[in-house]
């Protein structure tokens, strides 16, 4: 019984057809934005490298180029499919559509395309570090929605101590603040089996009123005590000479060399270590560790604990890393993003990195645009990146799988 | 290694689970311990497992009495178990599987998994087990599962090795395969105990049988001598009808046909392809199959509980594909779900409002929108005597009975009224032998009233007793329909597992 084939075409999923022809659709949508809308502007956009060289590209012409271009590969998606290059071919696709709205917002003019690509680096850290204390929590099981205020607990403490003691006691006092907050989690989570969800949001709520009370009550009267002095830019000696990539990865501040060494770090202890077999086995199957031996309770622990600290970490940044300064709310949703940033990285560090830097980049493209005079609405500004990344993630991740016990408590007797 | 139970207790709050159990088993021997659900084998295993402390008794290996008071602690003092439900991490390797918590590892915690391979390839080799040390988990049929599960066992060393219904999830040959694992381990000088409520394996197995009922020890018998009878009798307290009475059926109409019928999950995953087949009047169509055929998901879209894909379902000629489980109830079909705490009851309801929880919309027992519980209640008591369920009162929840019971409150409600057609998934599991008796009974009186049956169980034995016809089902399809009176165990595994008895010819 043979069913026949075509031969260069695999078999596929109802699944793996249905993303490929919403990649194919998405192409064919993207090039007739950039038919309609990028190809409207005339003139050449200026995309400046380094102090002494920039890129002068025609901004109508790129823009009619890049829609023939992405209906057809759109049309040849549809029709024939790229198979296993579709994710090459999206990301390409993307990556030129991107270029090609920044041709169109600064067409006639320029600006510092390597000022923006550090700016996208530097404000993916604090998702990044959140990710990462997702992922910490979830490969063992344990739910964490309460980054967000872990991050809002560590910038606060960060601004306080730091302006007290200075900013190396800052980050200890931002590390110390995570860990307690996830301390709370652990207990409620774990030692008293509570759903972890709503642990997590109750923290986030805690989290945020307890510091705009204190801001309000405490530093508002108290200046002294809310102004520290950042980290300043450390350039790698060597590396930093290095046009554009120098600027955009070796002239950084301590954060974002902490949160590329805690991504490698954290990628292999889990693959490759004991602790990570163990952990990722807790997340997946605690009564399978649990019958061997494993202390379930404890590990679990000891993981929110290190994720706690990896978020307040990450919370630092605010005060630390850029403004000095700690104001209500100041981390204003990147704990949530850091969450998808899980989600879309594939419990995986270097995933979470991956995604973290597309939301660094949108930040970082909205607020290029909004100082460029484009005449399209801020509020579109403030959308635009996000559609894009929609995008991108409906292509590259399809649907990803959570650790099977990540939300369930573990019970040693069952 | 002697290990010895001595004068175990365990008591949770309202039952003793163990009272005062004594056991003894030798190096090299099979103790079968054999009990009904809730007898307390699984509580005795836990506590020898370090996973409940006894409140009384001890444990003595070789003589010297032992303080559980965690797995880690069994498994250090020689004791290994195999669970019912395999406890392996699914997206895990083989070799990542076997070496947790014990791992080979070098600086900062560094896996040596090269050295984790090796180890599992030298007992496989060592005990012919036939394992792929690279191989992921989920991918690997329950047989080989289990297998790793044995090598975990044989890396920690065990020299007391427990098995817990080691052969629920398994085909006939495969049961096969692993008696034969059973007997090498006990000649390497392995003991081992050997969990089941199958008496047939018990027998086939063990040098002795330790029969415990109500969570005492009632009597040990030698396999050369016992009976399946005598045993059964040791189990339930009386004595127990093993075999299904029945006369040969008499087949009239046609009540269901199911035509090409295909079901999909969400993500696409085929379940049930094109499968076709008939149940008549009056008689009882049997499905077997391995666990996760898509024998779940069939019965789901024949009681209407999950869309069907493709194809039809007829009943006495009406079209039901699309209708709801209500309609489908109305036309006369009976369901008896395979998992009666999720599907078939409501715990947290009385027995009585169990009942009549498929009814209480009926003119019988509601004026408008207010239902006439004295109605109900009159309805109840009269199931309750009549089908013999076991409850303090009628007001009782019914979460809080036996399993046997909560599964003769089901079949009470479902066999209660005029039928075309009874569906009934894995009836007698988790039951206890006696109310397997009663069950097979009322299905096979509702066959001689003239009611279509199908029958779905993976318990092979219970399948081929109950049905008149026998659809074996693998991997979404039908493939093979047998005459359960001239087909052998042996012959219906081998559809079971894949293959085809006659294959050497065909292939």
């Amino acid at each position: 019984m043979n069913i026949a084939v075509d031969s260069d075409a695999p078999l596929l999923s109802l699944e793996q057809r249905k993303r490929a022809r919403n990649v194919g659709f998405s192409l064919v949508f993207l090039g007739l934005v950039s038919a309609f809308l990028l190809a409207g502007r005339p003139g050449n956009a200026g995309f400046k490298l380094v102090d002494t060289y920039t890129v002068f590209l025609p901004a109508q012409p790129f823009a009619r180029a890049l829609a023939v271009a992405l209906v057809a590969l759109g049309a040849i998606q549809l029709f024939r499919g790229f198979g296993k290059w579709t994710n090459v071919v999206l990301a390409i696709a993307t990556g030129t559509f991107v270029i090609a709205f920044l041709t169109w917002a600064a067409s006639g003019g320029s600006f510092s395309l390597t000022g923006m690509l550090q700016d996208t680096v530097t404000r993916s850290v604090p998702i990044t570090l959140g990710a990462i204390a997702g992922i910490l929590c979830e490969r063992s099981g344990i739910i964490n929605i309460a980054i967000e205020g872990q991050l809002l607990g560590g910038a606060f403490a960060g601004a306080v101590v730091g302006s007290l003691y200075g900013p190396w006691a800052g980050l200890l006092g931002a590390i110390a603040m995570g860990v307690g907050l996830s301390a709370i989690l652990a207990v409620f989570a774990i030692r008293f089996r509570v759903d972890q969800v709503i642990v997590g949001f109750a923290i986030n709520f805690f989290s945020l009123g307890l510091t705009s009370f204190l801001a309000q009550r405490v530093l508002t009267p108290h200046p002294e005590y809310n102004i520290v002095r950042p980290f300043t830019p450390y350039a790698v000696p060597l590396l930093s000479k290095i046009p554009v990539i120098g600027v955009v990865l070796f002239t950084q501040t301590l954060f974002v060399y902490v949160s590329i060494i805690a991504v490698v770090v954290s990628t292999w202890f889990l693959y490759r270590t004991r602790w990570g077999l163990r952990t990722r086995a807790i997340g997946e199957y605690p009564q399978a560790a649990g019958t061997l031996g494993v202390d379930v309770i404890k590990l679990r622990y000891r993981n929110v604990w290190i994720a706690g600290a990896v978020a307040g970490l990450g919370g630092a940044w605010w005060p630390l890393g850029t403004v000095g300064r700690f104001d209500q709310n100041i981390t204003n949703g990147r704990g949530f993003i850091a969450l998808a940033a899980v989600i879309f990285g594939r419990w995986h560090p270097v995933g979470a990195l991956t995604a973290a830097l597309v939301f660094g980049l949108s930040e970082a493209i909205q607020l290029k645009m909004s100082n460029l005079d484009t005449g399209i609405p801020s509020e579109f500004l403030l959308m635009a990146p996000y559609i894009v990344t929609l995008i991108v993630v409906a292509g590259f991740v399809g649907r990803s799988r959570a650790p099977k016990a990540a939300g369930q408590a573990y019970d040693a007797s069952k | 290694m002697k290990l010895e139970l001595r004068g175990i207790t365990k008591r949770f709050p309202g039952v003793v689970a163990n009272d005062n159990v004594n056991l003894t088993l030798n190096t090299g021997e099979v103790l079968s311990l054999i009990g009904e659900n809730g007898a307390g084998k699984s509580t005795l295993m836990s506590v020898l497992y370090g996973m409940y402390k006894p409140d009384e008794g001890d444990i003595l290996l070789d003589g010297s009495p032992k303080v559980f008071t965690s797995p880690a602690d069994a498994i250090a003092a020689g004791i290994g178990m195999v669970h019912q439900h395999f406890m392996l991490v699914p997206v895990f390797t083989v070799a990542e599987n076997v070496v947790l918590g014990v791992e080979p590892t070098g600086a900062l915690g560094k896996l040596h998994i090269d050295e984790a391979r090796r180890m599992v390839r030298e007992i496989s080799d060592k005990y012919s087990l036939d394992l792929d040390p690279d191989a992921v988990i989920e991918d690997l049929p329950v047989g080989v599962q289990q297998r790793v599960e044995i090598v975990k066992v044989l890396l920690r060393d065990a020299k007391v090795v427990v098995f817990d219904e080691p052969t629920a999830v398994l085909t006939p040959s495969e049961i096969i395969e692993f008696f034969e694992i059973v007997k090498t381990l006990v000649s390497a000088g392995r003991g081992v105990v050997f969990i089941t409520h199958k008496l047939k394996e018990a027998l086939n197995i063990a040098d002795r049988i330790a029969v415990l009922r109500r969570g005492k020890v009632v009597g040990e018998v030698d396999p050369k001598t016992a009976t399946e009878s005598q045993i059964a009798e040791m189990m339930v307290g009386r004595p127990v009808q093993l075999i299904v009475n029945k006369n040969s059926a008499s087949a009239g109409d046609v009540v269901l046909k199911v035509t090409d019928l295909t079901v999909l999950d969400a993500d696409g995953r085929k379940h049930v392809e094109n499968v076709s087949f008939e149940v008549r009047a009056g008689e009882i169509v049997g499905v077997a199959g391995v666990q996760g055929n898509g024998q779940t998901e069939l019965v789901e879209a024949l009681t209407g509980l999950r869309k069907a894909t493709g194809g039809t379902i007829t009943l006495d000629g009406k079209d039901l594909t699309h209708s709801n489980p209500r309609e489908r109830h109305q036309m006369g079909m009976a369901h008896i779900p395979e998992d009666r705490q999720r599907q078939g009851l409501v715990g947290g309801l009385s027995v009585a409002e169990n009942l009549v929880l498929t009814r209480y919309h009926d003119d019988q027992f509601s004026h408008g929108v207010v239902v006439d519980w004295d109605a109900a209640n009159a309805i109840a008591d009269t199931l309750i005597s009549e089908y013999d369920i076991r409850t303090p009162s009628k007001e009782t929840g019914v979460g809080t009975l036996s399993g046997g019971n909560q599964q003769k409150v089901i079949v009470a409600r479902e066999l209660s009224r005029d039928l075309r057609l009874t569906i009934a998934a894995q009836p007698t599991r988790g039951v206890d032998v006696g109310s397997i008796e009663y069950i097979h009974s009322r299905i096979v009186k509702e066959r001689d009233a003239g009611t279509a049956v199908l029958i779905v169980s993976t318990e092979l034995e219970e399948v081929m007793a109950l049905s008149d016809r026998l659809l074996v089902m693998y991997r979404g399809r039908v493939v093979a329909e047998l005459d359960p009176k001239k087909s052998t165990p042996m012959e219906v595994g081998l559809y079971m597992a894949g293959s085809r008895p006659d294959s050497a010819v065909n292939a």
